[in-house]
């Protein structure tokens, strides 16, 4: 649904961000995008509602080149939370903020209030309503951006370092819906230097450099090679390197705490 | 031990605001700590930073209850620049922080302030240059780099001024996962070799406990839990309040009773080290 057929990117102050990128996002994926600093991530994910263009080569959303499209029309289906919530967030009160994008897409008065209602309680920003996006904490105004654009559900959702201000709590109930949008069939791209928060969601991890892609496989190859996380400025999880310590057979992972318990306990007689 | 930070029954609350941020806050720091403020978002943890920096009440106006001291001076007595030769300061969000036109005057700019010699300024620029890793960046514009890179020269314009008192409020949020890791390296030797004092505000806690004197967790505008990091991280309600406690923590969390553990490991080779034992 998303395709970038040997995309260029180059800024306007003439930094190449893209280098000739081929790659395509299905429907129903779960994605991780990682990678050292400056790699070309976000650069990337501006691409995915048409925010930026390619200099060279073309991005196709849902079949339509985005050169032929407008960013609102495309993030209608591609919502995308930025890196930087001060750049996102501009009305006047938490719930005029979610409100926005609703009103844009033409929902009903009802739809509105419900979704704004649901938004900003999922999210813990009720008691917030009626102050100015400004005065939040900056975990707040991220989870706000969250509430904003998930509230009028689009079709592929894009989060550039979503877990940035968030306690394991705010974390555990980010990856609670991004597995209930999966079940719905949509696409969820994240982009994230918390391989702790990505690690238990084994999502299909690309790897960027310098602009270009690198690898592109699932979590589990990805986070055992270690010439490729030196590349990439990556570092283990704490359960690859614990399962590597305890030699765990090949091919094995402790995806999460709850499966490492459950080898720990079968290996080893403690106590 | 001198207290170099003291912070008697302090309560903010913002103007607007729907409650208090802090609510009766009392915490003393020794000189040459290395402490953590960890805690739920929105728990109050920048505005106690921004409390020991003079941004508040300087800057934020709200109700202010109680006394900050730093270096033994009254903190709402002194003005922000005052306070800023003791203290440096790394903000959360780094573009509410750099603002030159390249990124190399932006280090130099803070250095200026100080009154430095040209030749002193220049020799750090270059020192926080390539201790942060943006040589390749350094004749850039702000808004010309990516958000990773912007929080690396904030950090190095602050550590570019030598603060006898540095603070940093989640500063490898938006760096790589090594840079995270290389970070946390410089400001332990910084703290080492320099004899600082370091606070910071940290939701990723299995990179920098290693390194931490102290740990404190926040709640609700308040200060539940104050003390050495694996003494904090014992207490299993932790996971309920919402700090990143590590993987690692947390399993031997799960593990409960079937496995003893002479002390809490807080890392996979601690954790593999006592396992062993265990067995034995
Ligand atoms: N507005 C801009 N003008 C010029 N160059 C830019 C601009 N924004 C980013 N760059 C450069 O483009 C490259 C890719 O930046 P991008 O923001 O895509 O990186 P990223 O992978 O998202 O990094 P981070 O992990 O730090 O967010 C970097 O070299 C960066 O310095
Ligand atoms: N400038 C401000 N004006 C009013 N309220 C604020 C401001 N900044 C933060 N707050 C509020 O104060 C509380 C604590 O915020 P903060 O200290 O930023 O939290 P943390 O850093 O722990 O996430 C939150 O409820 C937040 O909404
Ligand atoms: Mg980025
Ligand atoms: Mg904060």
């Amino acid at each position: 649904m998303i395709e970038f057929n040997s995309v260029t990117y180059i800024h306007p102050a003439g930094v190449k961000a893209l280098d000739d990128i081929t790659v395509k996002f299905g429907q129903g994926e779960l994605v991780a995008i990682v990678g050292a600093n400056g790699a070309g991530k976000t650069t990337l994910v501006k691409h995915m509602n048409g925010l930026l263009k390619p200099t060279k080569g073309t991005v196709k959303v849902f079949g339509y080149d985005t050169t032929q499209q407008t960013v609102a029309s495309l993030s209608r289906r591609v919502g995308v939370v930025f890196q930087n919530s001060d750049h996102q967030l501009f009305s006047d009160t938490v719930e005029h903020e979610v409100e926005f994008g609703l009103r844009n897409f033409g929902f009903s008065h009802e739809v509105v209030k419900q979704r704004v209602d649901w938004a900003l309680r999922f999210f813990g920003l009720n008691e917030y309503a009626t102050t100015s996006p400004m005065m939040l904490s900056g975990g707040e105004k991220k989870r706000l951006c969250l509430a904003a654009v998930l509230a009028w559900d689009p079709d592929v959702l894009v989060l550039d370092e979503p877990t940035v201000g968030q306690d394991l709590l705010n974390k555990e109930k980010l990856e609670q819906i991004i597995r209930l949008l999966l079940t719905q069939g949509k696409t969820v791209i994240l982009v994230s230097h918390d391989i702790e928060f990505l690690w238990p969601m084994q999502p299909r991890t690309i790897v960027m450099s310098r602009g270009k892609i690198i690898a592109d496989k699932p979590a589990s190859k990805v986070f055992t090679d270690d010439s490729l996380l030196a590349e990439a400025r990556l570092i283990k999880p704490q359960l690859v390197e614990l399962a590597q310590r305890l030699n765990v057979g090949d091919g094995e992972v402790f995806d999460n705490i709850y499966t490492a318990k459950k080898w720990i306990l079968d290996r080893f007689r403690c106590a | 031990m001198p207290k170099i930070i003291e912070i008697k029954g302090f309560t903010f609350h913002y103007a607007g605001s729907p409650r208090p941020a802090l609510t009766d806050v009392n915490l003393s720091i020794d000189d040459g700590e290395i402490a953590i403020i960890a805690g739920p978002s929105g728990c109050g943890k920048s505005t106690l930073l921004r409390s020991i920096n003079g941004l508040i009440p300087h800057m934020y106006s709200g109700t202010y209850i109680g006394e900050v001291y730093i270096n033994n001076l009254k903190v709402s007595e002194h003005t922000i620049s005052e306070i800023a030769k003791h203290v440096g300061y790394v903000f959360q969000n780094p573009e509410n922080q750099i603002f030159m036109f390249s990124v190399e005057r932006d280090i130099a700019f803070g250095l200026e302030n100080l009154g430095l010699p040209r030749e002193e300024i220049k020799k750090r620029v270059d020192w926080a240059i390539d201790l942060l890793g943006i040589r390749e960046i350094m004749h850039r514009a702000p808004h010309e780099i990516s958000d990773g890179q912007k929080q690396r020269v904030a950090i190095a314009g602050v550590l570019a001024m030598k603060p006898k008192i540095l603070i940093l409020d989640e500063p490898t949020s938006l760096l790589d996962p090594l840079s995270a890791l290389d970070l946390i390296t410089t400001v332990k030797h910084l703290h080492d070799t320099l004899k600082l004092t370091v606070i910071v505000v940290e939701h990723r806690l299995d990179l920098l406990v290693s390194i931490a004197d102290r740990l404190i967790v926040m709640e609700d505008g308040k200060i539940i839990s104050n003390n050495e990091p694996r003494e904090v991280l014992k207490d299993d309600r932790l996971l309920t309040v919402g700090v990143g406690v590590p993987s690692i923590v947390r399993l031997r969390h799960l593990l409960k009773d079937a496995c003893i553990f002479k002390h809490l490991p807080l890392t996979p080779s601690e954790f593999v080290e006592q396992i062993n034992v265990a067995q034995r």
